[in-house]
């Protein structure tokens, strides 16, 4: 059985009988799933579509008739996330004060990546984060809103978990539908984020049950003072940054473990990897669906209710209409691999683009900020697009090998004739 | 045998990245000769012909027709030069006639229109000169695969092939459509076509061929006449060592049931009747087969019996334990070891690690987890005593399932199931598409179980198979079992029992 080891990996497949696998030619769709099992948990892809987005973007800032290179740094800049920042004296108060922001817009897609992360480990694509996100957001507010009296470190708790236990139905209703009667996911998450929106118009609208003190305004009470989460001000400039942070890089380190050090991950890797041969070694494919859906909601939920209690506070049904952090999780995983690292580092780029070209970081005379919103939300759809088509960009790439560019030249000896 | 070969393929090297496929072969065929083309999975067989049928190009090496080199760049031109070949997957149309697959692309016309009539005759007369018995009227879908496969053969001739290449085309025949093709084939030699003829099987070679040139890891080991050759003769040079062909194994020695079914009936996924009332005991120390044309229920019994499919009635008693709809993870833990008939739809998790492989049973139980807490370390430590036991080559407990050879990932698969001690092991297709090595390890493997106690229920379409491994032999056909016999039937028997003629049989008994 010695000749066999030099074989390559066997195409994968129920043609047992097939011509020998290693006779045939890798066709285009195997070459890139080898290529594609060795990217996994790499970063070539991920790296190369946000240079590519970048050097757009720099492409349109120019048509605007600015500096690509001066937006670009004038952008940085209002990240906090310079270290030369921080040298000056005069510097450091407001670098700090980028980096405060950067961060608040960091947790909360941490969080409803993992929702996304977890779920597609398992096999599925959670659209519904935002949902998920939402209805935590309204636990948070309900309970911090009521229950006065109790005290503060347990007023926190309870909210939190409440939101945790919404997120846990909103997700878990998408579970139990895949797991009796098969609905897809994809549908059922869509349908709850629309039940969702709507739900939070309905509860906060003007006359609406939740809708706070001031009846002019269609927005919830403020939740007390009592369940405000501790912050750590790194300086004093706006919300300060609340401990949030910390709690949702615990929560990677949480989904990382769970998925590789729990039976429960190994169930739910298995059935994404494979739901037949998971049912054939004796786990319950379906109980597995439910349980990575509701896991995956308790993700979102929590960064609702740490939006509310760390710094918003209070829910208008503007905020709910125009909230997008769970769309934007859906791409912070992906563009992370569904790693924690890489959701980590994905959520990082993210949020600091949001920061770098809002209207209070940027100089409008470098780069207007109203163009610069724009630009922000242009290259994080071109990252996604590129993650996205990536078996394009390996395709053109191999391409390009196979006419001769980059390999020895061809053309020279009929060039000669 | 003419002078001078019809055909001579010299020098061929084919690369692939990371594997030479074809290293420098030799191989010739002459006029009216049948010569097999023998090597395992991955000897470089069908690459060889590929090249001949213009589908690959050689890195070297020259084909020469008639003595004239020639340049093969496509099919077309391949059959330009009277080369046709039958794939192992037919590439017919399912909803048209087999006339019309037949001259598809080289239709007759009549006008404007096609000459349907005048195709359907040019393919009678072509099906009686070679006797090739398929209605040229009849839809392809509406065919038996053995018909199909005279519709390709047909088709090949119909566009002038001189030579024809047939790539393991006993590989979907029943063993009576095997001998018609065999037949076939010698009434195609009788005619002056010379044939190739590629397979793995020994037993086949033997009977058809003229000559046999055999490779190895891509390489010309020799060509011999079939005069003088034997199967073991064969099977060493293939392997490249000494090969067990024969199941050595002293009688059994059954003990007490251990597998016992009654009444069993199981729907299949269109909800039809797959099994009908199935009853059988297999017994302790026991190999019991369970022969059969693919699609008559067995599939669908032995999955009942591991809880993957539901029972609509009837019993099954494992080790005592009724677990006739019981949940698979019930049914591993009443002693039910399975080995699945498709080991990459079911028997692995190619994307996982062998070790994950390895646990895919006992993943929730100490040693490998406690509280629902995984202990990865135990889980390698377990793999890596089962792997160095079973001898599987290739890579280590960290190693993905999917980067091992298919013999490889079958004793993974084996050594899982087998590992665990059940009470009863299920063997779906234990060998299928492996070759002579990897076989005799599953072969020799199933009868030390058995001899240490096991009960074990065999299911396989190869009769040879069935008949060397079990010591009693039940005959499945549409859902029944309609015959048992003892290992010394003959495969005609059986043959005939397979396709319904034992139902009689049964009906005297």
């Amino acid at each position: 059985m010695t000749e066999r080891e030099r074989r390559p990996p066997e195409t994968p497949g129920p043609a047992e009988n097939a011509p020998d696998p290693e006779d045939a030619p890798r066709s285009f769709t195997e070459s890139v799933g080898a290529w594609f099992g060795t990217a996994v948990g790499g970063i070539a892809i991920p790296v190369a579509s946000t240079v590519l987005a970048f050097l757009v973007g720099g492409l349109v800032v120019a048509a605007t008739g600015h500096n690509p290179l001066g937006a670009y740094k004038a952008i940085f800049e209002g990240t906090g996330l310079n270290p030369l920042s921080y040298i000056s004296e005069d510097d450091r108060r407001g670098a700090w004060a980028d980096l405060q922001q950067t961060l608040i817009i960091f947790t909360p897609l941490v969080l409803t990546a993992i929702a996304v992360a977890f779920a597609f480990r398992c096999g599925m694509f959670n659209i519904g984060g935002q949902g998920q996100y939402l209805v935590g957001v309204y636990a948070a507010v309900l309970v911090g809103t009521s229950l006065s009296g109790t005290p503060s470190f347990l007023h926190i708790l309870i909210a939190i978990g409440a939101s945790i236990l919404a997120g846990v139905i909103w997700g878990g209703i998408a579970g139990i539908l895949k797991a009796t009667v098969g609905a897809h996911e994809v549908i059922t998450t869509i349908m709850l984020n629309w039940i969702a929106i709507y739900g939070g118009q309905y509860l906060f609208e003007l006359g609406g049950p939740l809708q706070g003190a001031q009846e002019s305004i269609p927005r919830s009470d403020p939740v007390m003072d009592a369940v405000h989460l501790p912050a750590f001000p790194l300086s004093t400039g706006l919300q300060p940054l609340h401990i949030g942070v910390l709690v949702s890089i615990a929560a990677l380190v949480v989904y990382t473990l769970l998925l590789n050090r729990t039976t429960l991950g190994y169930e739910v890797r298995a059935v994404g990897f494979n739901p037949e041969a998971a049912r054939y070694g004796g786990i319950s494919v379906g109980r597995s669906y439910f349980l990575a859906l509701a896991i995956a909601g308790a993700f979102a939920g929590l960064a609702g209710s740490l939006d509310m209690l760390g710094w918003k506070y209070t829910v208008a049904t503007n905020d709910i209409q125009i909230s997008a952090v769970g769309f934007t999780g859906i791409a912070v995983a992906l563009l992370g691999r569904n790693k924690a690292v890489g959701i980590f580092l994905a959520a990082l780029l993210f949020a600091a683009l949001q920061t770098g070209t809002s209207a209070r970081q940027l100089d409008p005379a470098v780069f207007p900020p109203e163009l610069a919103i724009h630009l922000s939300t242009l290259i994080q759809a071109l990252i996604i697009l590129f993650v996205a088509t990536e078996l394009l960009i390996v395709y053109i790439w191999g391409a390009r090998k196979r006419l001769g560019f980059g390999g020895p030249a061809r053309v020279q000896p009929e060039l000669k004739a | 045998m003419a002078d001078r070969p019809l055909l001579e393929l010299e020098g061929i090297t084919k690369r692939f990245p990371g594997v030479v496929a074809n290293d420098d072969v030799h191989f010739e065929l002459a006029k009216g000769e049948v010569h097999a083309l023998l090597g395992e999975n991955g000897a470089g067989k069908s690459t060889l012909m590929n090249i001949l049928y213009g589908l690959y190009h050689p890195d070297e090496g020259e084909i020469r027709l008639n003595g004239e080199t020639v340049r093969i760049d496509s099919p077309s031109r391949a059959i330009d030069l009277g080369i046709g070949m039958v794939h192992q997957h037919f590439m017919l149309i399912p909803v048209m006639t087999v006339a019309e697959n037949i001259v598809l692309a080289t239709e007759p016309h009549k006008g404007p229109f096609i000459d349907i009539a005048g195709a359907e005759k040019r393919v009678r007369e072509l099906s009686e000169q070679f006797g090739l018995a398929v209605r040229p009227e009849a839809r392809v879908e509406s065919i038996s695969v053995g018909q199909q496969q005279r519709a390709e053969i047909l088709k090949a001739l119909y566009r002038g092939a001189q030579i024809l290449i047939l790539d393991e085309p006993t590989a979907v025949l029943t063993p009576q459509e095997a001998r018609e093709l065999f037949d076939i084939i010698e009434s195609l030699k009788a005619e002056g076509k010379s044939i190739v003829f590629i397979t793995h099987k020994l037993n086949e070679v033997l009977e058809v061929a003229d000559r046999i040139t055999v490779l190895r890891r891509g390489k010309t080991i020799e060509t011999v006449p079939r005069e003088g050759a034997t199967e073991q003769g064969l099977a060493t040079l293939m392997v490249g060592r000494e090969v067990l062909l024969r199941v050595d194994k002293p009688p059994a020695h059954p003990g007490d049931p251990v597998l016992s079914v009654t009444d069993l009936e199981v729907d299949d996924e269109r909800g039809l009747p797959a099994v009908r009332g199935v009853s059988l005991e297999v017994r302790a120390g026991e190999i019991v087969g369970l022969a059969g044309v693919d699609g008559n229920g067995q599939s669908e019994l032995v999955d009942a019996i591991a809880g993957l499919r539901k029972v609509r009635a009837g019993r099954i008693v494992v080790a005592g334990k009724d677990v006739a709809g019981a949940s698979a993870r019930e049914s591993l833990d009443a002693g039910v070891g399975h080995i699945p008939e498709d080991r990459h739809l079911r028997g692995l998790v190619l994307d996982f690690t062998l070790a994950e492989n390895l646990s895919l049973h006992d993943y929730r139980t100490a040693p490998e987890s406690r509280f629902g807490w995984l202990y990865p370390r135990k889980m390698v430590a377990k793999a890596r005593r089962i792997l160095k036991e079973f001898d599987v080559r290739g890579g280590g407990p960290e190693t993905p399932a999917a980067s091992l050879s298919g013999g490889n990932q079958q004793k993974v698969v084996v050594a899982r199931e087998v590992s665990r001690d059940p009470a009863i092991l299920l063997a779906g297709q234990p060998t299928r598409g492996l070759d002579v090595g990897a076989i005799e390890f599953v072969h020799r493997r199933l009868v030390t179980e058995r001899d240490e106690g096991r009960a074990i229920l065999l299911v396989s379409f190869e009769l040879e198979e069935v008949l060397s491994l079990s010591d009693r032999i039940l005959v499945m056909f549409e859902g029944r079992i309609v015959g048992e016999y003892s290992p010394d039937v003959t495969e005609e028997e059986l043959g005939i029992a397979m396709t319904g003629g034992g139902r009689e049989q049964e009906a005297a008994a």
